[in-house]
């Protein structure tokens, strides 16, 4: 029995459910990565599985060993903290070292692990220095490096990105799903950020209100979400609200054409900026007539919002368009997703 | 000096920042100077002096004074004075690791009060300072004596005679330092201890630390600021300390306070008075020093 296993887990704090029946199987050497906007219960869950919380009920078991009932230290489990929880008396040498020393391994296995770690971690010249003298991204490698000498069985990262810069936070995701990838450890990341989720992920799971709403891999819950927050929190969507009658969805933007009938009568369907196309003549299917009434220029790409709607799509910027020219959109069936509740 | 410059925001001259600021420094200092520089240079200057026969001092230098403290007497050598000091040095070093000891706990106590009813925890803690300190004393003469509970138990584990009251005695002059000392330790330390990081020490469990790990890495780092402030504000008072042990420790247990006090008073020895004075002044300043080399990072002034 290899991975982790949740099974049942709930918690509440007075009468605020924080975690609600989550019952959850992360495999082994996966990338994991919860997320969810604040206050959905993914740090609590992480939390909980670090042994800093105690859960109500439910049950945690770790490569077919039981250990709902173990504390903090005794799981082989280490944490990331979102401030990174560095011992500002110790250097960095020091802070890696903590875990070991407090299992009284030997002094000289103790320097070559630490030496190794803070190598691979592109630490080795800062070894005697103190978290203040360091950036964030440095303290932030630290924070890693202090966990991941320790080889846990499962590696927990509660944000560690939230205190970095915007750029160097992009980089720091693609080094840790590098990282992740050589190691072939377990990680589980607590996130709100979207992008992140998708850099660094094997596996989503969204939470919303204690409960996991929607798992899978990247491709699966950006390009598939099952409901309207999902398809909201993961990116943009156009969201068209409309009945579905003789084989055909009814909308105040057109009758549309869909891959897979919808369960349901009346409902949303849902459709990406990116993968509403632009083109001169009327499409076959899908024909949308639209004005354009607002233009972003994002380097990447032009964010165009048209009337009726308002429809937003997203497209390159060497698209020759103009404020309040008409335009027909193409909407092809399979790029549309029908919701659920 | 009379070039223009901005001032935390406020346009103004060299010349006149430097009045305004002569103007607010000088009253402090010259009560300073009066009142604690200049006394305390002739103190330095008494303390070389000598008794004449009528207890007024004479001015002639001799080093007389300081060979007495150090026991050299006509009758030969003593180590009375010496024992005096040394036992106020280990008095006020018990009192400060007792009252440190006590402090810890009944901080971590106060601090995870909800926020209502920890002020009125701190009020307890510190409503003793509102009562004249002789009062004070002699509550514990009253908390000692025969017919009280504590005598009583101390005489059924036969650690005192029967009838006896607690004091004077040692363990009477430790309770009452401590019972003095503790909110000067206990203030500071809770001012560390309610801004304490917890994920510091949920940091130190995830790393398999044991509870004496925590507490050196994650707890005793963070309270350090306060706890250093509490051991100053105890360990300099309390090596000077008259009141209590003279109350409570009566002549078995003299201190070097009541024997400066004594000198000052009864004696009338003036000159031998300051330079007891003067090598309790070094001894201080010696102990700070020690316990600054020890904390590099402790700021004491």
């Amino acid at each position: 029995m290899k991975g982790l296993y949740l099974e049942g887990i709930n918690k509440t704090y007075g009468k605020i459910k924080a975690v609600q029946n989550i019952s959850q199987e992360i495999h082994s050497g996966e990338f994991f990565t919860l997320l969810g906007p604040s206050g959905c219960g993914k740090t609590t869950l992480l939390r909980m599985i670090a042994g800093l919380e105690l859960q109500d009920s439910g049950k945690i078991i770790l490569e077919g060993e039981d250990i709902t009932a173990l504390p903090a230290i005794k799981r082989q489990i280490n944490t990331v903290f979102q401030n990174y929880a560095l011992f500002p008396h110790l250097n960095v040498f020091e802070n890696v070292a903590f875990g070991l020393r407090s299992r009284k391994i030997p002094g000289p296995e103790v320097d070559k692990r630490v030496k190794k770690t803070l190598d691979m971690l592109e630490l080795g010249q800062m070894s005697t220095r103190y978290p203040h003298q360091l950036s964030g991204g440095q303290n932030q490698r630290v924070a890693l490096s202090r966990a991941l000498v320790n080889e846990p069985k499962i590696l927990l990262l509660d944000e560690p990105m939230s205190a970095l810069d915007a750029k160097l936070r992009a980089q720091v995701q693609v080094e840790l799903r590098r990282l992740q990838q050589k190691l072939g450890q377990t990680f589980i990341l607590v996130t709100h950020d979207q992008d992140e989720a998708l850099v660094v992920s094997d596996r989503i799971a969204v939470m919303k209100d204690g409960k996991i709403i929607q798992f899978g891999t990247p491709t699966e819950v950006y390009e598939y979400p099952r409901n309207k927050f999902v398809a909201e929190f993961l990116g943009t969507a156009n969201l068209i609200e409309g009945t579905y009658r003789n084989g055909q969805f009814h909308s105040d933007l057109g009758i549309f054409e869909l891959e897979k009938p919808p369960e349901w009568e009346k409902g949303l369907i849902a459709i990406r900026p990116e993968w509403i196309k632009i083109s001169d003549t009327k499409p076959e299917k899908n024909a949308v007539r639209a004005k354009v009434t607002e233009m972003i220029y994002r380097g990447t790409n032009l964010d165009i919002w048209l009337s009726p709607g308002p429809i937003r799509i997203r497209t390159s910027t060497y698209k020759d368009i103009k404020l309040g020219d008409e335009v027909w959109l193409d909407m092809a069936p399979k790029e549309i997703v029908v919701l659920y509740e | 000096m009379n070039k223009l410059m901005i001032w935390y925001g406020e346009l103004i001259t060299g010349k006149k920042l430097f009045k305004r600021g002569l103007f607010f420094l000088t009253p402090g200092m010259l009560w300073l100077i009066f009142f604690l520089v200049l006394p305390g240079l002739i103190l330095v200057l008494v303390s070389f002096a000598s008794r004449g026969a009528y207890g007024q001092l004479i001015w002639e230098f001799s080093l007389e004074n300081y060979k007495r403290l150090l026991g050299f007497g006509i009758f030969g050598w003593t180590p009375d004075y010496i024992l005096i000091l040394w036992r106020s040095v280990w008095v006020a070093l018990v009192t400060t690791v007792l009252s440190v000891l006590l402090s810890y706990p009944l901080c971590f106590y106060i601090a995870r009060k909800p926020e209502r009813t920890r002020y009125l925890w701190l009020t307890i803690v510190i409503i003793p300072f509102w009562t004249n300190m002789v009062i004070r004393t002699y509550a514990w003469f009253l908390i000692l004596a025969p017919d009280m509970l504590p005598a009583k138990i101390a005489a059924f584990f036969n650690f005192i005679e029967p009838g006896m009251p607690l004091y004077p005695s040692a363990f009477a002059v430790y309770l009452g330092m401590v019972s003095m000392f503790l909110p000067f330790v206990a203030l500071p330390l809770f001012s560390s201890i309610e801004r304490l990081d917890w994920t510091l020490v949920e940091a130190a469990q995830d790393l398999y630390a044991s509870n004496t790990r925590v507490f050196k890495h994650a707890i005793l780092p963070q309270t350090l600021p306060g706890l250093s402030v509490g051991i100053i504000l105890t360990l300099v008072p309390a090596m000077g300390m008259f009141v209590v042990p003279d109350l409570l420790g009566g002549a078995k247990y003299m201190l070097v306070g009541n024997l400066i006090q004594q000198q000052f008073g009864s004696s009338r020895d003036w000159a031998f008075g300051a330079a007891i004075s003067m090598s309790l002044m070094v001894l201080t300043m010696y102990s700070l020093y020690l316990y600054k080399r020890r904390n590099k990072d402790i700021n004491l002034l």
